[in-house]
Parts: C-alpha cells; sequence; structure tokens
C-alpha cells in the first residue's frame, strides 16, 4: 500500500476521503456517499450530461476529451444494451493514481459508474482492473458486494426502479488494454488489439452495444460534481479544464507522491514547491510532465501551467498526470532505451510500424548505449521514430515515438557523446539510478 | 442505391455507397497497396500500406478501412504517402531473412513487388535480426516464422473461409507468431489455402517447396480433375525425362468458379501422373501373363477380335464400360463407337448420381439449374443429403461464404450432423435412408411426414419448415445421390411451387455430369434421348441400334451366361470400385484403357496406357453442369489419349474414323494441327481460328472435331467456343434434354470418398497419403476438423 501525502496547496476533491477508511460502506455513507447517485436518480438524463458536460471534466486518462460531450454521443435508443465501462488499467510509467482511488474510495468508482449508466440510459457497468493490481481487485469485489447488499446495485437500485449492474475483471497484464478498444476486445475474451475505428464506442462498443469508456478519475469525479454543481467544479481549473487532477510525483524529488492539485497549476511550482525539489543538490534536467508517452521538457520550458491546453502549446501533452522529474546525473540515452525497451515489450504487435519499429529502436538503442554507436545511428533513431509517428494502428506507437523525437531532439550531444566507442559518461559518475513508478 | 462520387489523385470516381476506398481507387484503375486487406475477408488495418491522404484529415488513413463518402477528396502518391509505405517495407525487411534466392515465393512475392515499388534497397539497420526455426505443421504445411510479415491472412481464410479455425496468434509484439491449432501440428482439412494467400514466403507447400524457380514452371490453366466440382487450377508444368512434371497445383488464376479456393486434392495430389506404377506401354497377354508390346501389336489384335465377335455373335455381343473422368468428347466418341462401328447399346458407367431423372424433371424449364456462381449468389440455399464439406469441397466454401458475406439462409436436412449445419439457419437430423421421404413430403405429400418426425423435428416443425422454404425466393435445391428416381420428380414439383428455385444434383466424379450428358447409357443417347427418340443421331450417323442395350450389371450377368463374348472398359474399374465378379470374364476378350494396372486392368487381355485429364485437351461438365475447358499440360511418354485410342481401335477394325470423327472439315487449310489442342500452349490466333470454325481439323484423333457434333446435337451444349477455349466456365441447361428414362435406383453406387480419400486418383498420390497416413497416427477423437 503506498503512502500517503499532502500539501498545502492541494484541492482535495477527488482524494477527500483518502485515508479515511472509505472502501468500508459504512464510512463512505457517512463520507456523503452514495448521495450524488441518489440524487442523479432524480434528475433527467440529459440534466446530468449537461451538468457533466458544463463542469469542464476532461477524460483523467491522457485525451482529455469533454466527459459530459463524450455521454452524449451515445445513442438514446438502441436495440444492443449499453454499457458502461470503468478503465482502471492504469499501466502508463509514471502514473499511479487510479491504484490509490481504488484501495481508499472504491465506492466513488461505482458511483460514478452508475451515474454515467443513469445519464446514458446503460443498465450494467464493468469495472476493469489492471492485472498487476490483484489487491485492489479484492478491494473492489468487496465493494460491489457490499454494494449490492444494500440494494444500492441490482434491480430496482435504492428503490428507484432503475436496474443497474456492476461486474468487475481483472486485467492479464499489457499496457495495450489501456486503449479503449482494445480494452473491450480483453473484456470479450480475446487478444487485447485494439478496434478498427470507426465506429467509435458510443455507438458499437463492448459485445456491439453503445458503450462509455471512462478512466477511473474521471469516474471518480462525476459524484462530486452531482454534489458540488458544475460551476464550482469548472472553476477549481482554468477555462475548459474543469476540476483538479491527481499528479503523481515521481523521480528525482524529494517528496515524491500522488497530489490532488487544481488544473493549471504550474509545474515549476510543482516540482520544486510541493515535491521538494531536486534532492542530493542535483539540478533538474528534463521533465515526464504526463506519462511516458509524453514529450520531454527541459530544465528551461518548465514555466508552464499543467492544463491540457497549455501543455499543448508548450510542445508536450498533460496527458495521464504521471510527472516524472530526472536529474543532471541521468544519462538520456539510457532514458530513451529504457522507454523503449517498456513499449517494445508492450506493443501488441498488430501493426509493422509499432511491432517493428519499437524492436529495431530497442535493439539500436542497446548497441548505442553500449558503446558501439555510429553517427547515423542518432538519425535512424529519429527516422524511425518519426515514421512510426501518426502511421499506427492505434496511439501505442505515438506514445513510443513521441518522447524518444523529443529527447533526440532536444539531448543531441548526449547521444554524440557516447560515440566512438566511449563508455557512457553517467555510468562513471555513479548516477543514481531512475526509478519509474 | 445511388453512387457516391470522390475524387482520387484529381480522378473523379462513383461507387455504390458503403465502398471501402481501396476498393474505389481499385475500380478506377489506382493501385493502393496493401499486405493485410484481402478481399472478402475481414479488415485489420494491420500493414499499414494503403495509407493515403483524405482531404481535411490531419493524419493519411488506411483506404482498406475507410468507407468513402460523398465528395472526399484524396490522394495516393505524394511525397508523404510514398515515405510511409517505403518505410513499412524498411521496417519489415529489417527482420525478414532477405534468402530470396531460395525462398519458395522469390519471384512471386508480395513484399519483393512492394520492395520494388517503393525503394527500400538500402538497409538503415545492422543490428542482428530475429530468428526462429522452421516448423513443418503438416506434411504439406512448413512455417518459417522469420519470412511472416503478420498480415494475418492464413488465419482469416483458415476460420472465416475454410471454417475450420486451425491458426491464430500467440504471443505479442515483436515475439508474435501464427500458429497451428494442435501445439506444434495443425489438425486441419489441409487445404492449403493458408500457403497459397500467404504474400511472402512464410507458409510453403510439403509438395512444392525447393522444386523450382517460378519462372522456370510453365504455368497452364485447366481444370481439376479430382472431385465433379471442377475447380479451376493453375498447373505449374516442368519438362522432365519423362516428358513432363507438373509440380504445383494452385489458384492463382482467380477467375474460376472457385475464385480463390481448391481444396487439398486439387493442390497437392496432382503426383499420380508421376507415380512409378502408371502404364507407359501397351500389354497383352500371352501364356496367360500380361506382355509388354507395341501400340501397332495390339491395335491390330483388339481391331481384329472385335471385328470377329461383331461379324458373328453380333454386337450385342460386347459390352463397353465409360468413364466419369474422361472428357465428353471422349464419352460421346465413346458411345458413338459402340453404336456406330460395334453396333451395340450395351454401354455403361459408375453412376453416382440420376441425372436422367433430373433431366426428365427439368425438362422444357428453363434456367432450372444452379451453377456453381449460382450457388454463391442465391439468397437461400437447400441442401438435402451428402456432406459436401468432404464430398464436394468447392460446393461447401460456396454455400459457407454465400452465408458469411451475403447473409443467406442456408436450411440442411442430413442424416448425419454435417459440418455445414454450423451455417444452416434450421438444421433437421433424420434418419438414414429417408431423404427420399423428405422429398415426397417437401412436394406436398404429407403421409411420409411420419417416417421423417421426432421429438426435435415435429411434424409442426416440418410443415413450418416446408411453408418458409416455399417463402423463399431464388432458392437453389442441393440434393446428393441419396435421392433418386421417383423422389428427384417430387423434388422438382416442390421446386416449382418456389418462385425461380434453382438445382443442384450431386455426382461424384470429375465428368460423370458428362459422362451422362453424353450418353454413356445402354438406354439414352446423349442429351438424355431414349432410343424410341433417335432420329436426329440416325439421320447423323447412318444408323444407330434400336433396342436398348444391357446395363453393367446386366452385362457381367451375360457375360456369366456366355452370351457376352468382349469387354470394352475406359477409365473405368468396375472390378475394384464396383464389385463385379472378374471371373464372369475369364473366358472373354477384354480390353482396359488405364492408367494404371488396376484391378480390371489385371483380368485384361489387353491394356493401353491412357493419358490422363492433365494430359490432353478437352471438355468437362461439372456436377452442376458447368462446361469447361481442359488445357494440356504436356504428354508423358508411353501414353495415348483415350480418344486417340478409340479412334485407332475403330480403324483397326477397319472402321471409315471419318465416320466417327467428323474431320478434315473446316475452311482455313494450310495449318497443320490445331495448335491448341494439341501443343498445350495458348496460341490467341489458334483460339480465334478454333472459336470461329475455321481452323481444320486436319487429324481424326483433333477432339475438337467431334466437339462441333456436341455442340451441333447435344442440348444445352451449344455455348460459346470462344469463351470455351478462353478458360471460361459455361452453364449448360437440361430443359432442352430428352424425355430421359426411370432407371432402378439400386444402378447408381456413390463413391463415398472423402476429403482425405479417393479410390481413383487419389490412392496414387503420394502426397494425399501423407496425409491420410500422418493423420491414422493421430487419435481418432482429434481428427475432426469439425
Amino acid at each position: 500500500m503506498a503512502d500517503l501525502v499532502s500539501h498545502p496547496d492541494e484541492v482535495r476533491v477527488v482524494s477527500r476521503r483518502f485515508g479515511q477508511g472509505a472502501a468500508d460502506i459504512d464510512r463512505y455513507l457517512q463520507l456523503d456517499g452514495y448521495k450524488a447517485v441518489q440524487k442523479a436518480l432524480a434528475m433527467q438524463p440529459d440534466a446530468i450530461v449537461n451538468l457533466v458536460k458544463d463542469s469542464g471534466l476532461r477524460g483523467r486518462g491522457g485525451a482529455g476529451f469533454n466527459t459530459g460531450m463524450k455521454w452524449s454521443f451515445v445513442p438514446k435508443q438502441s436495440a444492443k444494451p449499453k454499457y458502461i465501462l470503468c478503465n482502471g488499467d492504469e499501466s502508463e510509467p509514471g502514473t499511479c493514481k487510479d491504484r490509490l482511488i481504488f484501495e481508499h474510495d472504491p465506492h466513488a468508482v461505482i458511483e460514478g459508474v452508475v451515474i454515467a449508466g443513469i445519464a446514458t440510459g446503460a443498465h450494467a457497468g464493468y469495472i476493469y482492473v489492471r492485472g498487476e493490481y490483484r489487491y485492489l481487485l479484492e478491494i473492489m469485489q468487496k465493494a460491489i458486494k457490499d454494494a449490492y447488499a444494500r440494494g444500492f446495485l441490482g434491480k430496482n437500485i435504492f428503490g428507484s426502479g432503475y436496474d443497474f449492474e456492476v461486474y468487475w475483471h481483472g486485467g492479464a497484464g499489457a499496457y495495450e488494454v489501456g486503449e479503449e478498444s482494445a480494452l473491450m476486445e480483453s473484456l470479450e475474451g480475446k487478444r487485447g488489439i485494439p478496434r478498427i475505428r470507426p465506429p467509435f464506442p458510443a455507438v458499437v462498443g463492448l459485445w456491439g452495444g453503445p458503450t462509455v469508456i471512462n478512466n477511473a478519475e474521471t469516474l471518480a469525479s462525476v459524484p462530486h460534481i452531482l454534489l458540488g454543481g458544475a460551476e464550482w467544479f469548472a472553476k477549481l481549473g482554468p477555462p475548459k479544464n474543469g476540476g483538479t487532477r491527481l499528479f503523481c510525483l515521481s523521480g528525482h524529488l524529494n517528496r515524491p507522491g500522488v497530489y490532488e492539485l487544481p488544473m493549471g497549476y504550474n509545474l515549476k511550482k510543482m516540482i520544486y514547491n510541493v515535491g521538494g525539489g531536486i534532492p542530493n543538490g542535483r539540478t533538474l534536467k528534463a521533465v515526464v510532465p504526463g506519462g511516458s508517452s509524453c514529450p520531454l521538457l527541459t530544465a528551461g520550458e518548465i514555466d508552464v501551467s499543467m492544463d491540457f491546453d497549455s501543455m499543448m502549446k508548450a510542445g508536450s501533452m498533460l496527458g495521464s498526470g504521471g510527472v516524472v522529474v530526472v536529474d543532471d546525473s541521468t544519462c538520456m540515452v539510457k532514458f530513451a532505451l529504457r522507454i523503449m525497451k517498456f513499449y517494445r515489450h508492450e506493443s501488441c504487435g498488430w501493426c509493422i510500424p509499432c511491432r517493428e519499429g519499437t524492436d529495431w529502436l530497442d535493439k539500436i538503442l542497446v548497441r548505442f548505449h553500449s558503446g558501439g554507436g555510429l553517427r547515423k545511428d542518432i538519425d535512424n533513431i529519429q527516422y524511425l521514430s518519426e515514421n512510426m509517428l501518426g502511421r499506427t494502428f492505434c496511439p501505442l506507437g505515438d506514445a513510443a515515438a513521441m518522447p524518444t523525437i523529443s529527447i533526440v531532439k532536444k539531448f543531441r550531444k548526449e547521444f554524440e557523446d557516447h560515440l566512438d566507442g566511449k563508455p557512457c559518461p553517467f555510468e562513471k559518475a555513479g548516477a543514481a539510478e531512475l526509478a519509474m513508478a | 442505391m445511388a453512387d457516391v462520387n470522390i475524387t482520387v489523385d484529381g480522378k473523379k470516381v462513383a461507387a455504390p455507397a458503403g465502398t471501402l476506398l481501396i476498393e474505389a481507387c481499385k475500380s478506377a484503375g489506382i493501385e493502393v497497396p496493401s499486405f493485410c486487406y484481402y478481399p472478402n475477408l475481414s479488415l485489420q488495418g494491420a500493414c499499414r500500406m494503403c495509407l493515403v491522404k483524405v482531404e481535411k484529415m490531419p493524419k493519411l488513413q488506411t483506404a482498406c478501412t475507410t468507407v468513402i463518402s460523398e465528395g472526399m477528396a484524396v490522394s495516393t502518391d505524394t511525397p508523404e504517402i510514398h515515405q510511409a509505405r517505403k518505410s513499412m517495407v524498411e521496417m519489415l525487411l529489417g527482420n525478414h531473412p532477405l534468402d530470396c534466392p531460395v525462398c519458395d515465393a522469390g519471384g512471386e512475392c508480395e513484399l519483393q513487388d512492394m520492395t520494388f515499388a517503393y525503394g527500400a534497397a538500402e538497409s538503415k539497420f545492422i543490428d542482428i535480426k530475429n530468428h526462429r526455426e522452421e516448423q513443418q505443421w503438416s506434411p504439406v504445411v512448413y512455417f518459417d516464422r522469420p519470412r511472416c510479415i503478420l498480415c494475418y491472412r492464413c488465419v482469416r481464410v483458415c476460420g472465416e473461409g475454410m471454417d475450420v479455425w486451425a491458426l491464430g496468434v500467440q504471443n505479442r509484439g515483436v515475439s508474435s507468431v501464427i500458429a497451428p491449432n494442435k501445439e506444434d501440428h495443425l489438425e486441419c482439412e489441409e487445404c492449403g489455402m493458408c500457403i497459397d494467400i500467404c504474400p511472402v514466403g512464410a507458409l510453403t507447400s510439403g509438395a512444392y517447396r525447393y522444386k523450382t524457380r517460378p519462372w522456370e514452371m510453365r504455368h497452364v490453366g485447366t481444370t481439376c480433375t479430382h472431385c465433379a466440382d471442377g475447380c479451376k487450377t493453375t498447373l505449374g508444368v516442368r519438362r522432365s525425362d519423362t516428358g513432363m512434371e507438373i509440380v504445383r497445383g494452385d489458384n492463382r488464376d482467380k477467375s474460376g468458379i472457385n475464385g480463390d479456393f481448391l481444396c487439398m486434392k486439387g493442390r497437392y495430389a496432382f503426383d499420380f501422373a508421376n507415380h512409378e506404377d502408371r502404364l507407359t506401354q501397351p500389354l497383352i497377354r500371352k501364356d496367360g501373363r500380361l506382355t509388354p508390346s507395341t501400340w501397332e501389336e495390339a491395335f491390330e489384335l483388339i481391331g481384329r477380335r472385335f471385328k470377329e465377335i461383331r461379324d458373328s455373335a453380333g454386337g450385342q455381343a460386347i459390352g463397353v464400360v465409360g468413364s466419369t473422368r474422361t472428357t465428353n468428347e471422349e464419352n460421346y466418341l465413346l458411345q458413338k463407337f459402340a453404336r456406330v462401328a460395334l453396333g451395340t447399346n450395351n454401354i455403361d458407367h459408375h453412376r453416382t448420381a440420376d441425372f436422367p431423372a433430373l433431366a426428365a424433371a427439368l425438362r422444357g424449364k428453363p434456367e432450372a439449374t444452379a451453377s456453381m456462381r449460382d450457388v454463391f449468389k442465391a439468397p437461400a440455399m437447400l441442401l438435402i443429403g451428402n456432406n459436401p464439406t468432404e464430398q464436394h469441397p468447392l460446393l461447401a466454401w460456396q454455400i459457407r461464404n454465400n452465408v458469411r458475406l451475403h447473409k443467406a439462409r442456408l436450411y440442411v436436412i442430413n442424416s448425419e450432423p454435417v459440418k455445414l449445419r454450423r451455417q444452416a439457419v434450421n438444421f433437421i437430423q433424420i434418419p438414414v435412408g429417408s431423404e427420399g421421404n423428405v422429398a415426397r413430403f417437401l412436394s406436398g405429400d404429407d403421409s411420409a411426414a411420419g417416417s421423417i418426425s421426432n421429438p426435435t423435428a415435429t411434424r409442426d416443425a416440418w410443415v413450418a419448415l416446408r411453408d418458409k422454404l416455399r417463402g423463399e425466393q431464388n432458392l437453389v435445391i442441393i440434393f446428393g445421390s441419396e435421392i433418386r428416381g421417383e423422389d428427384i420428380a417430387s423434388l422438382v414439383k416442390f421446386g416449382s411451387a418456389v418462385p425461380s428455385a434453382k438445382f443442384v444434383c450431386l455426382s461424384d466424379y470429375a465428368n460423370s455430369r458428362g459422362a451422362a450428358d453424353m450418353g454413356l447409357y445402354p438406354d439414352l443417347l446423349p442429351g438424355y434421348h431414349p432410343m424410341s427418340d433417335a432420329g436426329k443421331w440416325r439421320d447423323e450417323w447412318g444408323g444407330v441400334p434400336q433396342t436398348p442395350g444391357l446395363t453393367l450389371p446386366q452385362m457381367v450377368e451375360s457375360a456369366k451366361a456366355g452370351n457376352l463374348k468382349a469387354f470394352y472398359v475406359v477409365g473405368a474399374n468396375p472390378v475394384g470400385r464396383l464389385g463385379i465378379d472378374a471371373f464372369s470374364f475369364s473366358q472373354r476378350f477384354v480390353v482396359v484403357q488405364d492408367m494404371f494396372l488396376t484391378e480390371t486392368a489385371l483380368i485384361a487381355d489387353v491394356v493401353l496406357p491412357a493419358a490422363n485429364a492433365y494430359e490432353k485437351s478437352g471438355t468437362v461438365t461439372n456436377t452442376c453442369g458447368d462446361v469447361q475447358f481442359l488445357q494440356k499440360a504436356g504428354e508423358i511418354t508411353g501414353a495415348k489419349s483415350d480418344f486417340e485410342m478409340t479412334v485407332r481401335i475403330a480403324d483397326a477394325m477397319g472402321f471409315d474414323v471419318s465416320k466417327l470423327v467428323p474431320f478434315s472439315r473446316g475452311t482455313h487449310s494450310d495449318m497443320g494441327q490445331s495448335r491448341g489442342a494439341q501443343s498445350g500452349e495458348v496460341d490467341r490466333h489458334g483460339v480465334w481460328l478454333e472459336a470461329q470454325g475455321l481452323e481444320p481439323k486436319m487429324s481424326p484423333f483433333d477432339p475438337t472435331a467431334i466437339l462441333d457434333e456436341i455442340q451441333r446435337l447435344v442440348p444445352g451444349y451449344g455455348v460459346s467456343r470462344a469463351n470455351l477455349l478462353a478458360g471460361n466456365d459455361q452453364h449448360t441447361t437440361l430443359s432442352g434434354s430428352g424425355a430421359g428414362v426411370q432407371h432402378d435406383p439400386a444402378l447408381i453406387a456413390p463413391a463415398n470418398d472423402t476429403l482425405f480419400t479417393s479410390g481413383t486418383l487419389g490412392r496414387y498420390s503420394r502426397a494425399l497419403n501423407s496425409v491420410m497416413e500422418n493423420r491414422q497416427k493421430q487419435p481418432a477423437e482429434e481428427v475432426a476438423a469439425d
């Protein structure tokens, strides 16, 4: 179990009940639990959708699509059953927020799923928990069981006449399944490979039925919006970036951990203020701002507001909230290699550029870092990454290409320092191993 | 539905709504490359070769998954697109072994073609390629993982196309690998479709691998000789010391009735032609022993004996058995020879379906038979009896894929839980032998319902099924040889209650239908004309014996009684296949024409070595009635075509062969032989001359001379000569047939061959035998591909 941290700048919304025993249903009820869903049952579905739309809540999985908008795409009438699917396959390196929600506030996720169901006219929801989070699955299973026992799930929930079933599902250990269409394949018992789109899940999703797929943090935010109101939530962050965000601070920091900060919080402040700065008298070299898929920012680029739109402008992405801080003892070639090893391992292999591209990038980087690099390799790494970008079957290829491109571009000199059979200049300096969550 | 208008590379293109962009481009003559996209298989979007630029879309789009929409503007060849494709090829080639010089696919490899087109000639990679050892999955299927580009065509054609599902993908990422269904080997129908559809040399054929370079073969388009479905096939032929060797059978030409399909027999079992037991010289029984002789001696002997017997005991003392695998021309010639030269109607063949009954029932009904192509398009199909998956692999393919791609409704009634029930909207299992009752019940005879009803198929269920079937349009009614005689009439009666119903009658051998159409019956002339209706033939031939002749069982009885004195068997094995009593012929003069020393040849006085269907030209008719051309692939030293042998026997009898084969007709006289028919090579000028009837038939051994007569006289065979010679299938109809004759249903003897067994040709195929032996090693319960 992860230790909880805190900081005065935090605005606790999603993490409000962390550390308060809210996995227990009675405790959850004492902390305003299941009030939001009862409120939703009394509302018109369209009103719920509009409320969430107005709150400016954007998908916390990384893409940042407006949640209410996503819900509004679900057709009102459907011959096939509709589904709500909670994406708890949290696998992005540097990201460790959903695990805290599952551990400390599992009922909030259930509540969010049910509210999404009421809003879209679905009567069943699935909570998909990452395979490696086996211990969290037990917590989730108990929460669902308890909710059923109280009549909060199943037939006629809260005596409202509305039926809603919630099921849990454990993954088998694939990063790729965090991609929403691969998630559906996995849930249907198939290989975790993405689907061709269109059709989009909102129209043809799980078992062919219209499906809403939201990240666990997104769904856990929903009950708070229902109780606190759209305006309150929207005002927590800058325009079009409503609410707060669980930022997962890791890497070379004095106080790593998961902090809930308002959207738009300044990255520099986040590192030096909230995270306590760089330890051991080192200086900052680079930051991965939102999980390993994002282009890196250099020390000079961090005075930036952490919201979806500002990060895009800064040439990177807010992503999944995984902020990885890298100090000057780190070899960026090795860093690129470490990232590529991950994507090579996690590529589903379906399409050529991702399958072959990650393999070749890995091979080249391994050789390069161990002293066998050639000058043309630097261009080849760039060439391969650029030819993967935007051409793969799903965004995994982009996720592997984007950080690599940014590393070669921003730290080309470090690559050149590895040339001519020279050993890695950082190895002999006895650099600290970089821990990625 | 109205067409959707798009612009591709500045060219206006219109295509029906719902068309995929890649197909719309193709229709406008613009090729968009792909590995994983394959027509009629599910979409993958995996190879990314078909990336194109669609206006207003920020990223390149895959043309194989994009459905066209009104006003769409597309570019297919910009520097960005070219670079994208080039990089895909580069990445593929990174781990690809580049063993092209020894790879079977070298020269006909899509990866080579793409490399050529997009120029990824210089490798950016110096690191070690990933490697895995090659695997043998079955006697005929090998898999070389490093060559595989993971386009998933094999997985899909096996699952979606064949409904076998023997291939899948294991592992992920760069470790992804195509894997067989039983750990390290395949248990499947061994159709080899996976090999055929593989764009590279990852899947190779055990029968073909490392035998030749593709460009060293001559590719001969012909018709498969194994079952009655008549797939178009392309033979890869090389010269050898015995004349020629067929090294490959495949369906690179997708224009045939079988499209992409070929089964295990068609793909591998051509090697019977080169079997060491093949007869290569005539044999004459001397001192009780079959002894090699010359052709002259053999023909002289046969001619003399046939003439003696005819002149002394009359034509009725000679019996003739024709073949279900010789050409229409040979069959027609044989019955004409029997009737005109021998003066007998004693002619029969191994009957595997009651075509005369169908011809009689459909007489005067135009367009009442379905072609093999119709089966793929029909909105509804009724299958009674037979097991097409085993006995008619192409028909089963057509049925399955019609259901899958066109949502056709299939109704299956069978005494066994046949595999096609999986495609059926309605499957009813009936007691063995009650197929005829089904036909009677469907025709409206409710008294037949009792014998076919049971708790799972109640009387009410049968009535409901009949009502449902009557409500179908363009229903294709397919029935096996279980339904014969009167029952066929019942089925046709039922069919007339269904708007535009069509029939398919299933027989067993490559030209069973042709044998029936050409009149290899003691009581029927070509086109199912009874002897009482012989007018046209009498005029043409100057006389036909009037009384019906003997059936095969009657010939045996007659021989036993001492009346039948000579027995002429062409391409048939009644001793081995029909179990007739060999000793009945011990004092008779028996002549056998065959490729092998069959059980029947063993009792012969003269055995003549015959050419097979790959070694001669002519026409064959499949079980549906589709007439196709058999293109000669080459000759094997020592064998003659049955056509030539029959003509030579007539000549040796002193018969004027120009009365048998109307040769020396035609107006163009400066050429030698008709080259198209003789050389086996496509000769466009020859084809044209043939089609115009201008090519002179200088030789009595030229089967096209008798094709003229067939086309003139046999109802339904007046098909386009140009189409025929160009290798196109043409459907014959039975509506103009004669009145037929009621036959004893017991005369029909189904072959009961399966996908892997064949008593006639297949038993001489090494490839087929190796698969069978391999399957016998497997535990019995696992063998079923079902």
